[in-house]
């Protein structure tokens, strides 16, 4: 096995891989509660601009997304980089379906806890701020944290705009070294190994989380 | 822009027939992984539960090129369509076996219980009580799994199979004198278009299982 002299280099793809992916989750979950918030307003043209970008954003497949936005900022006089134009894939993306869990998270919270602010004469914004976005956002963190192994995961559709992130890396080894079987299994473990501990942990921290949490409302 | 709907609708039949393919061996193969993963034997439980996680854990597309480049019979390769095929039905039935486990997963024991009292063999509690419960219990996951699969199976495109995404990269590619957006946006607007009955079918499936609680 001659392929240990490539693992530094699929290490590097990977370091690119992971990059992409915190810029998609930190970016995308920072839209995503805007948007989330926006599906929530009593402002009909916010709520359904909200949903519409929410609903198109879940609905176009994330390779499509991808290459309308390298094929088609061009267009209008935006010239990105391929790394550019895979983040704001992953962006979009990221933000469309985090937007829908932290809608969910916030529905979750039990109207009790609205009803007693009111009583409390808590004003409508610190309620919300201070008392339901906390509780929404501490039970929508499972799915987030599964949704970021996801995006890590569709990182990996960047080689098609020729990113040099991890797949693009097991690609160009594969070419030099004709093992195809071999680099791509060392490729994919090397996306399992970043993958499975991160999954065991998010199930690991769904349990924790939901300790003392009453099933039933 | 007609010219550019056409192209991409000739890879419409192909988006339909790998995620219908991949889709059928992910809902058949994924029943007995589920019953790997719910075995009596622990170290049954363990391989499965390891085997279905890395497999998650890889990235199609990875699943991809290992299978079109990488398994050969002899001399012969896959051709791509086979590939895409096997590949996104491998990962289809690690997420559907895990789909059914959280099914069976919700059953009260209460079911297995009063089958056992009432005499009812193990097999046939089993084949005639819990399953059909369960399946009704995961439909509705089971369906949005398919509209994920759907998009997923833009994948194929990758490794050459001639689906909408494909065709809608080389039209892109040949007409650089159009905006290279309007193939994509033209692909994205039928992939909608084939969701939106499986979404129909999603929707009137959650309010029927609200309605039976």
């Amino acid at each position: 096995m001659d392929l240990i002299q490539y693992i530094p280099r699929l290490l590097g793809g990977l370091v690119v891989s992971l990059q992409l992916t915190v810029i998609a989750v930190v970016c995308g979950y920072i839209l995503g509660l805007f948007f989330a918030l926006g599906s929530t307003s009593r402002r009909k043209a916010i709520r359904w601009s909200a949903i519409a970008f929410v609903e198109i954003g879940r609905g176009i497949p994330a390779l499509v997304l991808l290459y309308m936005v390298y094929f088609g900022l061009p267009a209008f006089g935006l010239l990105l980089s391929n790394f550019t134009a895979a983040a704001c894939a992953l962006i979009i993306n990221t933000a469309a379906y985090s937007a829908e869990i932290i809608r969910a998270g916030i529905k979750s919270v039990p109207s009790g806890q609205l009803e007693a602010s009111q009583a409390l004469g808590i004003s409508p914004t610190a309620t919300f701020i201070n008392i339901i976005l906390p509780q929404g956002l501490r039970s929508s963190i499972p799915a987030l944290m599964g949704l970021a192994i996801m995006m890590f995961q569709a990182t990996s559709l960047a080689y098609t705009i020729s990113v040099n992130e991890l797949m693009s890396q097991g690609y160009q080894v594969s070419m030099i070294t004709f093992e195809y079987l071999n680099v791509y299994a060392l490729t994919g473990l090397v996306y399992a190994l970043v993958a499975v501990p991160s999954t065991w942990l998010s199930i690991a921290v769904e349990r924790r989380l939901s300790r003392g949490v009453s099933v039933s409302v | 822009m007609g010219d550019a709907f056409r192209t991409v609708l000739l890879g419409l039949p192909m988006t339909l027939v790998v995620t219908a393919s991949a889709f059928t061996i992910g809902i058949l193969l994924g029943f007995p992984v589920m019953l790997g993963l719910r075995s009596r034997y622990a170290p049954v439980r363990l391989a499965f539960r390891v085997a279905v996680d890395i497999v998650r854990g890889v990235p199609p597309i990875v699943w991809l090129f290992l299978i079109f480049f990488g398994v050969q019979f002899g001399a012969i390769r896959m051709n791509a369509l086979t590939a895409a095929i096997v590949g996104l039905g491998l990962v289809a039935s690690a997420y559907l076996a895990e789909i059914y486990r959280g099914g069976f997963q919700v059953l009260p024991a209460g079911q297995h219980e009063a089958a056992a009292a009432l005499g009812i063999g193990r097999y046939n509690t089993f084949i005639n009580i819990l399953t059909p419960q369960a399946f009704r219990t995961v439909l509705p996951s089971i369906t949005n799994y398919l509209l994920s699969l759907i998009k997923d199976s833009s994948i194929a495109s990758t490794i050459g199979v001639a689906d909408m995404v494909l065709l809608a990269n080389q039209y892109a590619r040949q007409n650089p004198d159009m905006a290279g957006i309007v193939p994509f946006l033209l692909a994205a607007i039928v992939y909608f278009i084939v969701s939106i009955p499986v979404a129909l079918f999603a929707r009137r499936l959650d309010s029927k299982v609200e309605g039976k609680r």
